[in-house]
């Protein structure tokens, strides 16, 4: 981290900076609670303010001026073009396939982007139970494609997962389409070391960008399994002053909200 | 018709040891108050339903009032684990938890077909999802329309269903405000139900048409517990206590300050105390 601590950002800032640029201004986004929020709310307020934010509570086209702690704090009601029942919200819009991008993290993804929240350990006899899949497994299937956040690690990114929670690209080409799933899936595994994407004949996880300060030797430290590298790596372009300067804000709002200041 | 009781009679009656039962809210109105009253009756077996087990749950199943819990995510949002949750799967203490783990679609389409008098629901989801293997109560069926594999899970029937709302008149109608989460499909899906209210009043007053009301004969016992949602929130009365959420991580980890929180908060005080977190609605709501 003695390269990371010399730039003028940290590296989740980074992570969730590029995770933002990924957003279109014309996606209707489904958003996972923590890390996936605060990237899809700063897409809002730089370079997407037209995205669809909907949250499982059933907002549609929320608007937060601080960050939710919770997938239901009454800033998202108060802020959202309309609220829908929860039933209404798995049914209609996320099974319907109305949402164009689901924004997911998790606990362990392997190399074809399956997610675990379930159980470290035995699901009979979990060494950690974890809070389990929420909306996550339909969220996988039904959203146009998969967006996903986690920061690096090799207890993160494993060989094996202890529990397939949510479908990513299953054990590689074509596992999708086996089950009947007409969408994507995970396009898309961003770092705050670098940007991953699967490989288009393989579907294994490519790294495709290494942020400034990261080193491919992190990367492979930081996976466990034998990580590959896209024939053209490019450089993560670093965050912009407005980028920064709007993520701080936001965190700082969120901060002073938390403290019962805002 | 909806029964006007003190919130002890209406747990007594409406909540009873074995059930199967459902203190639903999704992050918004939970009924924590109605949660306190069942510790304090010392309700015991309970299979706990919810989609979003939260700290009450945490709290029910830390004193070992659950014998089995239903759900789909449970976690204390934006902070972490349920630790109380995690003792029981992982330590069995203060006694080994059953669990039966699905999906938020899932629970949805189950209480939505419960609340519809249908067996079963139906949906498109679990592909590729582990929990078919370790819940036999994911199943399929083909579809006789198309051909194609859907996801079914048993429709969600409940004893008893506890669920928290902005008011009620007093006919015994109850109106509820904001993110309504399943809260009427787990009343609908319920044999008794238990609604406390931040306030009792003449007339709902001005509302949406398309309000999500529950008429007075869907109910059985009503409770006015101001505040009672604490610290979850109560839409147009007051916030969700977040700090609360973040200091439960603390409180609950271990076992012996659990225990110390529960004696204090639960045991040692009636539903009165949560009159302090209630506020006047404002804005909107009035």
């Amino acid at each position: 981290m003695s390269t990371a601590a010399k730039l003028a950002w940290t590296p989740t800032e980074m992570m969730t900076i590029v995770a933002s640029r990924a957003l279109r201004n014309s996606d209707v986004c489904f958003v996972g609670i923590g890390a996936p929020s605060a990237a899809c709310n700063l897409a809002r307020l730089t370079h997407a303010p037209g995205i669809t934010l909907i949250y499982e509570s059933g907002t549609i086209a929320t608007k937060p001026n601080v960050l939710p702690l919770s997938i239901g704090d009454g800033e998202l009601c108060e802020t959202a073009l309309t609220t829908v029942p929860v039933p209404e919200m798995f049914r209609y819009w996320l099974q319907g396939g109305r949402i164009s991008v689901g924004f997911l993290g998790g606990a362990q993804i392997d190399r074809f982007a399956n997610l675990n929240t379930t159980v470290v350990g035995a699901y009979d006899k979990p060494r950690v139970r974890l809070p389990g899949g929420g909306g996550a497994p339909e969220i996988a299937t039904s959203c146009g494609e998969v967006f996903i956040i986690m920061a690096q690690g090799k207890r993160a990114f494993v060989d094996k997962l202890d529990f397939v929670t949510s479908l990513g690209h299953g054990d590689g080409p074509g596992s999708r389409e086996r089950l009947g799933v007409k969408t994507k899936g995970p396009t898309r595994v961003i770092t705050d070391l670098c940007v991953m994407e699967p490989d288009p004949a393989t579907k294994e996880l490519t790294v495709v960008a290494i942020h400034q300060g990261a080193t491919r030797e992190q990367i492979a430290d930081g996976t466990g399994w034998p990580i590959k590298f896209a024939s053209s790596v490019a450089d993560t372009p670093p965050p912009t002053t407005e980028e920064l300067a709007v993520l701080r804000d936001l965190q700082a709002r969120t901060k002073a909200a938390l403290e019962g200041k805002g | 018709m909806a029964k006007f009781l003190s919130l002890a009679d209406a747990v007594a009656e409406v909540v009873r040891d074995g059930d199967k039962t459902a203190f639903e809210g999704f992050t918004h109105l939970i009924p924590f108050a109605a949660g306190h009253e069942t510790m304090r009756q010392g309700r015991k077996d309970l299979t706990l339903v919810r989609m979003t087990p939260d700290l009450i749950y945490d709290q029910l199943i830390g004193v070992g009032a659950a014998k089995k819990m239903v759900f789909s995510w449970g976690g204390n949002p934006g902070v972490g684990s349920l630790h109380r949750f995690r003792d029981a799967c992982e330590k069995g203490w203060p006694c080994p938890l059953e669990i039966e783990e699905h999906s938020h679609a899932a629970m949805a389409n189950a209480y939505e077909a419960g609340a519809a008098g249908l067996p079963f629901a139906v949906f498109r989801g679990y592909r590729g999802a582990e929990l078919a293997r370790v819940n036999p109560n994911i199943k399929s069926v083909t579809c006789p329309y198309t051909g194609e594999v859907l996801a079914t899970v048993p429709a969600m029937r409940l004893d008893s269903a506890v669920i928290h709302a902005q008011k009620a008149d007093r006919a015994g109608n109850v109106l509820l405000e904001g993110i309504v989460g399943v809260q009427k499909e787990a009343v609908l899906a319920a044999k008794r139900s238990l609604v406390t209210v931040e306030e009792i009043v003449d007339d709902l007053g001005p509302r949406s048409y398309n309000a999500c009301v529950l008429p007075h004969w869907t109910v059985t016992a009503i409770a006015a517990v101001p505040g009672g949602a604490h610290p979850s929130y109560a839409q147009g009365h007051y916030k969700r206590d977040n700090a609360h959420y973040e200091a439960w991580d603390e409180i609950a980890r271990d076992r012996d300050s659990f225990k110390a929180w529960i004696a204090e908060n639960v045991m040692g005080k009636g539903p009165e105390a949560f009159a302090s977190f209630a506020r006047k609605p404002a804005g909107r709501s009035q």
